[in-house]
């Protein structure tokens, strides 16, 4: 962040630079659209997006105040440990694996738990992680879309909304599916209508719901079959 | 958001010994934080305390621990078999992730969904800026109360959950400083008055426990009817929680609370007490909801809360008499 950003007197940046950790060891590390964001960042985006501030001005509001609105935090995402060290306790969950692990498939739509397309698994239940703070979800299982499958081994559901198209700008789509997948464990009905009920908290802006049912109720068959 | 402390408490006396605001699932108070309308400067995040059991009482009725969360709540066997318009109240509110997240005592406690409430730049607003004004009397008020409104504040009380426990009489259990003391919900929650701001009976610092609700009453039938914009994942324009007992074909004991027309869970006192002993007809249903209804007051926007509440309690008491 730079010298001239104005924060006020009980307000600091909140430092979500990513962690080592992603980027592994002889992994060569590409410019992204979100790499090249980040560093346009220090210059121009500051201006307009103070959250996203850089590293290099932790002590602009000085030691105290930063220690006091920080928490030392230990999160657990899709089986692997990673020491956040000291964060800002407004962290919530969402960015955090986006801003600080680079787990952006957990995509950011309203920011007040209106939309799901923030939906995660914490100890197996979904929940929303712009609504959640980082801090509460240390100490428990977190899995994103990126812990359910990859392009080479995907899960049944991950499966599913490709063979059934359901999506259209695929922005809601993790969401969806982690919900989805969430879905198939608690005592749901077997008819449509309670399928969408309890989709009904993941919004779709382009209406694949249609295709969106298709799919979890052929995973739902399939699981009921195996 | 601004910036605060954090800290995690483990038991109850740690809680309330730490002196913060306490945060359960935090699905109103970070997003009231994201808006600038809760600026706490110290979280204590209680999530971690034992309180998250329900439990059946000795004396046949149900402990609910502070901490269960609503999508528990609503799925447990009891509650679905004993206290069905609870569970159905639950599943009525939200969706299936915030209901995941959000407990016991922080649904008993959410904030209004009055837009003025949750916009920062209207200054007037006297449930944040005591003294302030109110917004909503000269804005957009469709959404809001017709029920134990003032002067001074007409937001509607969000809850389907506290709805379905004013029916159930339920018993809301606190510990502070003070030690531990049980407040009926009847009595919880306050109507507005002059002092918006004041929205419960709890003390500062005081943190809920548990709920209880009494044994179930035999033979009784339960309903939960919520009307609202559109079917699923909407607050309600109105609802009605009804317990009722009939047999030969009169009402032999009826409760019923109204949401969504109300600045707090609104129990329809005067409708029970022109149903007990009548005939269980739709004849003897309107008139009780028009008694409910007679200190209606509606604003430029919202007068038809005060027809839709008349049918959504109708309707609901011949469902829960059928």
């Amino acid at each position: 962040m730079t010298e001239e950003t104005v924060l006020r007197e009980d307000q600091q940046e909140i430092e979500l630079e990513p962690v080592g950790a992603v980027k592994a060891e002889g992994q060569s590390v590409r410019v992204t659209r979100r790499t090249f964001l980040s560093g346009l960042g220090a210059t121009g985006l500051m201006v307009t997006a103070p959250l996203a501030a850089s590293a290099s001005a932790t002590t602009a509001n000085g030691a105290a105040a930063a220690t006091a609105g920080k928490t030392h935090v230990v999160l657990k995402v899709n089986g692997e440990e990673h020491d956040l060290g000291m964060l800002d306790s407004r962290a919530t969950l969402l960015d955090t694996l986006r801003e600080r692990l680079y787990l952006t498939g957990t995509k950011k739509g309203c920011d007040h738990g209106q939309c799901g397309a923030c939906t995660v698994h914490v100890d197996g239940r979904r929940v929303n992680s712009c609504l959640t703070l980082a801090a509460m979800a240390a100490g428990k299982d977190v899995t994103t879309i990126e812990g359910l499958g990859i392009p080479t081994r995907m899960h049944p559901m991950q499966a599913a909304f490709v063979e059934h198209d359901a999506y259209q700008c695929g922005y809601c789509t993790s969401g969806q599916i982690m919900s989805a997948v969430a879905l198939m464990k608690e005592p749901i009905g077997e008819s449509d209508g309670e399928i969408k009920e309890a989709m009904a908290g993941n919004i779709c802006r382009c209406g694949a719901y249609p295709n969106i049912l298709a799919a979890v109720k052929q995973v739902r068959g399939q699981m009921k079959n195996s | 958001m601004q910036s605060f402390s954090f800290s995690k408490a483990q038991t109850v006396d740690e809680a309330t010994g730490l002196g913060g605001r306490y945060i359960g699932g935090g699905t109103t108070l970070v997003d009231l934080m994201k808006l600038d309308v809760e600026t706490p400067k110290t979280l204590v995040d209680v999530t971690g305390l034992p309180l998250a059991a329900v439990e059946k009482l000795p004396d046949g009725g149900l402990r609910i621990g502070a901490l269960v969360r609503n999508s528990d709540l609503a799925f447990d066997p009891t509650v679905k078999a004993e206290y069905a318009v609870l569970s159905e109240a639950l599943l009525s509110g939200a969706s299936a992730q915030l209901r995941n997240m959000a407990t016991t005592g922080g649904n008993l406690l959410q904030r209004t969904r009055c837009p003025y409430f949750r916009d920062t730049s209207y200054t007037n607003c006297n449930k944040r800026n005591p003294g302030s004004g109110c917004a909503a009397m000269d804005g957009h008020n469709r959404m809001m109360a017709i029920l134990g409104t003032s002067e001074d504040c007409i937001a509607t009380h969000p809850s389907d959950m506290a709805v379905a426990m004013t029916a159930l009489e339920a018993t809301v259990h606190v510990q502070g400083a003070k030690g531990k003391r049980e407040i009926a919900i009847g009595e919880f929650y306050k109507l507005p008055g002059t002092t918006p701001n004041v929205e419960n009976a709890l003390e500062p610092g005081e943190l809920i426990t548990h709920v209880t609700l009494p044994t179930p009453r035999r033979g009784s039938k339960q309903v939960y009817l919520k009307l609202r914009d559109r079917a699923s994942y909407e607050f309600a324009l109105a609802s009605a929680a009804v317990v009722a007992e009939t047999s030969g074909g009169h009402v032999r004991y009826v409760r019923v609370a109204l949401g969504g027309v109300g600045t707090r869970p609104w129990r329809a006192h005067e409708a029970e007490a022109a149903l007990v002993g009548k005939p269980a007809t739709a004849e003897h249903f309107r008139a009780a909801a028009e008694a409910a209804l007679k200190g209606a007051k509606p604003q430029t926007e919202n007068g038809f809360k005060v027809e839709l509440a008349k049918r959504c309690m109708t309707r609901a008491l011949t469902m829960a008499t059928a």
